[in-house]
């Protein structure tokens, strides 16, 4: 049995299925790199593991236990603890503009400390110090991702590779098992991916595991310890990267991948 | 002394003029967000009554429903202002000013309702959905990531409303209440001068110019991030 398992997702918007029974493991401490070509359903995939869509069928275990399964309904807030597992780095950041780095990280953070202190009916002296503590965590992610010097910049005032690595610092406070990325360098100028993907190379740790999804594939080949490549709302090939780069063997796959090469 | 006397009446309808001013402010403000949630709630009935009122007030005459407002409750439920204000103890004046606040209050609601509603649909859907990723509640996302972005996204249109409703209160004298551009009316006719429309003029204007910069200022103020 593996830390992350998932388990013949479907997924369909109307009368179009997008996903159609995707199955993949992974364990703590593994990244697997996710590609394919637009449209194939790489991002529908990351927001049903993060419930932003629900999947129709299937099921997701994390460690064991079954924290999704499309027959069962689920109230807000157990699709709140659920969501927990996961974090999510969007393509457009999504950083919240009004709140300088530093808040953008701590924010959700914060949110939770006050609300478990709450229910422990916590003074107020402990309250300030389990802030404290989280402005401590909160700036050296900042820093973890190269932007000691910028915590008290907003979002306007930073370039897009920065804003990104605010964004993975901020998915990073809450802990996640499972951290997924949607093409985190998609949105960048060409100069700024480099500081990104190596921020994101650095994660790769016991403590969780990473789904990435990129158009990078030299990054994707260096970074990944397995590769899935999705066609059409289905796997079509998985495979470690040398395998999947060097010896693919469906057509499909054969073909992507000559085509991103010559792009 | 005549000029003494004009003052003194203008002031006092003057403070009739500020009172319905911060009345329907307060009231309207929290109640067009009540009004905003409801025409955007899956829920059809309330968003279809929300929706639907709306329509309706913004659709006729501020002073039209100001005189409806004050024939409602004889015309429709047979009660004269003076049992009610019997009933309640308070003044005839207090009633058809409370009337006046009534009408201006739904109908600013429903103005400002519509400017929420535009702030908070052009928020990004990423920021809520950033929101959700992080654990935060419904609440919690509103508080904590959208009402700040829907307020400074407001402040320029409300600006313009507010401004609007400083002159609509003239609209209050349909109801009886003495209020500025009444009291001047009153002076006009008893002294057969034309000057308290002047002075009334002037003090719209300095009331309307106060604002302007209240609203520079604290568009200035949350001018520290742009999208
Ligand atoms: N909310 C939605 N409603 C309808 N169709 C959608 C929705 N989200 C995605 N799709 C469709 O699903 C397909 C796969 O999209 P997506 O998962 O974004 O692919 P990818 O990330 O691989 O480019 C696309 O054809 C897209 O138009
Ligand atoms: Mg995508």
């Amino acid at each position: 049995m593996s830390f992350f398992e998932v388990k013949n997702i479907y997924k369909s918007f109307g009368n179009a299925q997008i996903l159609k029974g995707i199955n993949f493991t992974l364990e703590k401490g593994e990244v697997v790199s996710i590609i394919g070509s637009s449209g194939s359903g790489k991002t529908t995939l990351l927001r049903c593991l993060n419930f932003l869509e629900f999947a129709d069928m299937g099921t997701i275990n994390i460690g064991g236990e079954e924290i999704y399964n499309a027959q069962k309904n689920y109230n807000d807030a157990e699709l709140r603890a659920n969501r927990l597992h996961f974090g999510l780095v969007f393509q457009s950041f999504n950083l919240f503009p009004q709140y300088s780095a530093l808040k953008n990280v701590q924010l959700a953070l914060d949110l939770q400390t006050k609300e478990r202190l709450q229910k422990q009916k916590a003074s107020k002296a402990e309250l300030k110090e389990a802030l404290a503590k989280n402005m401590q965590i909160a700036t050296d992610l900042l820093e973890k991702v190269g932007l000691g010097n910028k915590i008290k910049n907003y979002p306007c005032e930073l370039s897009g590779g920065q804003c990104q690595r605010v964004a993975i610092a901020r998915a990073l406070a809450l802990k996640p098992e499972i951290l997924c990325f949607d093409e985190p360098t998609s949105a960048l100028d060409p100069e700024l991916t480099g500081e990104v993907l190596r921020v994101i190379k650095d994660l790769r740790s016991a403590e969780r595991g990473m789904v990435i999804v990129t158009h990078e594939m030299e990054f994707a080949r260096e970074v990944s310890d397995k590769i899935i490549f999705m066609a059409d709302g289905v796997i079509e090939e998985m495979g470690a990267p040398e395998q999947i780069f060097e010896n693919p063997t469906r057509a499909k796959t054969k073909s992507f991948l000559k085509n991103y090469v010559h792009r | 002394m005549d000029f003494i006397i004009i003052l003194q009446n203008l002031l006092n309808g003057f403070g009739n003029t500020v009172l319905l001013f911060a009345i329907t402010l307060i009231a309207a403000l929290p109640l067009g967000l009540l009004i905003a949630f409801g025409s955007m709630s899956k829920f059809i009935p309330i968003k279809a009554f929300c929706r639907g009122l709306v329509w309706v007030i913004r659709g006729t005459p501020l002073l039209l429903q100001v005189l409806l407002v004050t024939l409602v409750p004889f015309y429709v439920f047979n009660i004269g202002n003076t049992e009610i204000i019997s009933f309640l103890g308070i003044k005839m004046k207090t009633l058809l000013f409370s009337y006046a606040c009534l009408a201006f209050i739904i109908n600013y609601g429903c103005y400002f309702s519509e400017i929420i509603r535009g702030a908070i649909e052009s928020v990004p859907k990423g920021q809520f959905e950033a929101g959700k990723v992080l654990g935060m509640t419904k609440g919690q996302i509103f508080r904590k990531v959208i009402l700040f972005q829907v307020i400074k996204k407001s402040l320029a249109p409300a600006s313009n409303e507010i401004i609007t409703l400083v002159k609509d209160t003239a609209l209050a004298s349909i109801a009886g209440v003495i209020e500025l551009y009444t009291s001047a009316e009153h002076l006009v006719n008893q002294f057969i001068v034309l000057t308290p429309l002047l002075y009334a003029a002037i003090f719209y204007l300095i009331f309307n110019g106060v604002l302007t910069l209240l609203f520079a200022y604290l568009e200035k103020k949350m001018s520290f991030y742009k999208e």
